[in-house]
């Protein structure tokens, strides 16, 4: 349990590390701990030394450690000796300042409200956009027809930016908050839409001759293989939209925004309140990080088979 | 049981089309008895594989008609069970639900279902894996679930498109046995397409040999060899002459385009 409690916070640590390797590993064995009952006498799992694997990870985690205070003391030391070159750390609050300023934001009274308008703000814009980009991709990925008539246009709107969309979705949405969960949308809708039309395409043609000749048809086809044989690529999609939705979310709401973190952080920045500017970058930086572990996990769930696929492989 | 005849009657097969198109069957034809064991040989590249889909129904004939028990194929249909050359097996059903796909398509009920399941399951060796998912399976196993998954359906045709070319010599031979177990209870008819020869006479009532592409029909060998078939009909001289005679016959298909 304890084992299995320090794995899942390293995993939550490398969330924020992109490189591939590391994560994979790290992913591995969360999920090696969170399938096991599963006595499955021929898998084929490395097995390493628990006491070696143990004084590995202990050595980890001590590096880590040493480098996040390494990091924080060169911080305190440009901010207190108002380093400048290039950048100025003038304004830039030591850490110190920062967790006192943190430490109040987690009292106030107003941070619930910031937090959930945010939260509601990207959360409506992706849940909209896999509503329409998953069961919209599936069927793209099936008729070349519907492909040609519904890609042409969304190849066209693609290459835009959703921060471009920011002036016209406030021209076209007649709240504020309508507009922004549009730009969460139009955000996730791409990175969704074409990881699941990828899915299907790649999805083995074979388990579909395979489905038919044991009797099933369209519906079944669909629901049973097309849909979970795309389901990686999915949440692929879906943790990428994620991202992007926060992304959005935080530069609306400097603009039009009335709460949410980002209208929190540039508020900071026009009433002076340079503590304040970090502690608004450090939530939104939790609340993605947050709703990308969220997405995965989900995608955890979903995919009971899916370790065993990475294994093989 | 009179179900599962075949007629191919001057079959072609086209893939592609214009300069790029490749002819896989040329004017086939070809009768299999309903509850026969056809094996179906010819050097690599001459069809087989072809000849197993059009049956199968993935692709349509360019020419020539195509029957099964007097119905033309124009779809895959859960009458003919296909085991793949690779397992194909779905990765997101453990083997229980891999095996159980084809009743619930059929709307089998759930009661009847676990039944079959538990039967059928047994008979191929898997009662103590069936809450793996396929990845945690050797390849062995992997093709007696291949093997089960069609079995529940009971089909009257049973196509093999090289089922066994990738295990092991061992496992191979215990496969073959499991099927010829499964073809004597069920009495299916099965095509059973191979480029190996031994495997061909040990499995077959009769031998069709293809020629190379484009894939026509060369001769047909009947097997007269005793069933129930053992290992000991390996070394049978029976089992040699007909050998030899496979042998001759392929490598006059293949001399000059090894």
């Amino acid at each position: 349990m304890l084992a299995n409690r320090r794995q899942a916070r390293a995993s939550v640590t490398f969330q924020a590390v992109p490189p591939a390797p590391n994560q994979a590993s790290v992913t591995e064995r969360w999920n090696g701990a969170s399938v096991a009952g599963d006595d499955s006498a021929i898998v084929v799992s490395p097995s390493r030394e628990p006491s070696r694997a143990y004084l590995t990870l202990v050595r980890r985690a001590l590096v880590r450690a040493l480098a996040a205070l390494a990091f924080l003391g060169l911080w305190h030391l440009a901010s207190t000796h108002k380093f400048k070159f290039i950048v100025s750390f003038s304004f830039v609050p030591t850490p110190a300042d920062v967790l006192a300023a943190g430490l109040e934001f987690v009292r106030s009274s107003k941070t619930p409200q910031h937090v959930l308008s945010s939260l509601r703000r990207v959360l409506t814009g992706f849940a909209l956009a896999a509503a329409m980009a998953i069961p919209l991709g599936l069927v793209i990925g099936r008729s070349r027809l519907l492909a040609d008539i519904v890609m042409t246009p969304l190849e066209i709107i693609r290459p835009i930016p959703g921060v471009a969309w920011i002036p016209l979705a406030i021209l076209m949405f007649p709240t504020p908050e309508q507009s922004m969960i549009f730009i969460c949308l139009v955000g996730a809708l791409f990175p969704i839409l074409l990881s699941t039309i990828h899915g299907v395409e790649n999805l083995d043609r074979r388990l579909i001759y395979a489905a038919q000749t044991l009797g099933a048809r369209q519906w079944h086809i669909f629901t049973e293989v097309i849909l979970p044989g795309a389901l990686p690529s999915i949440v692929t999609g879906l943790t990428i939209g994620m991202g992007i939705s926060w992304f959005l979310v935080v530069t609306a709401e400097m603009i039009s925004g009335r709460f949410g973190v980002g209208y929190f952080t540039w508020e900071s920045y026009t009433l002076q309140n340079y503590a304040d500017i970090v502690v608004g970058m450090l939530a939104i930086g939790i609340l993605g990080m947050g709703s990308s572990f969220v997405v995965r996990l989900l995608g955890r769930v979903l995919m009971p088979w899916h370790r065993h696929l990475v294994h093989a492989r | 049981m009179n179900q599962g005849t075949i007629d191919l009657k001057d079959v072609s097969l086209v893939f592609g089309t214009g300069a790029q198109s490749v002819v896989a069957l040329e004017s086939l034809s070809l009768h299999v008895n309903a509850g026969e064991f056809l094996a179906i040989l010819g050097p690599s590249g001459c069809g087989k594989s072809s000849l197993i889909s059009t049956i199968a129904g993935f692709q349509a004939p360019r020419a020539g008609t195509l029957l099964v028990d007097g119905t033309v194929v124009d779809r895959p249909g859960s009458d003919r069970g296909v085991v793949f050359q690779q397992p194909t097996l779905f990765p997101w059903k453990s083997v229980r639900d891999n095996v159980d796909f084809g009743l619930r398509m059929r709307k089998v009920a759930w009661s009847k279902r676990q039944a079959i399941l538990d039967e059928i399951l047994g008979k191929v060796g898997l009662s103590e894996f069936v809450h793996h998912y396929p990845t945690q399976l050797s390849g062995g196993m992997q093709q007696r679930v291949g093997l089960a998954r069609v079995l529940v359906n009971q089909p009257s045709v049973m196509l093999m498109d090289e089922p066994f070319g990738s295990l092991d010599a061992q496992t191979r031979l215990k496969m073959q046995e499991l099927l010829l177990d499964v073809w004597s209870e069920f009495k299916m008819t099965i095509l059973f397409v191979t480029h190996d020869i031994d495997e061909a006479v040990f499995l077959g009532s009769r031998i069709a040999v293809l020629t190379r592409r484009p894939g026509r029909l060369k001769s047909i060998l009947d097997v007269e060899l005793p069933r129930p078939r053992s290992e000991d009909v390996l070394v049978s001289p029976e089992f040699m002459r007909l050998k030899r005679n496979c042998m001759a016959l392929l490598r006059e298909e293949t001399v000059g385009h090894a």
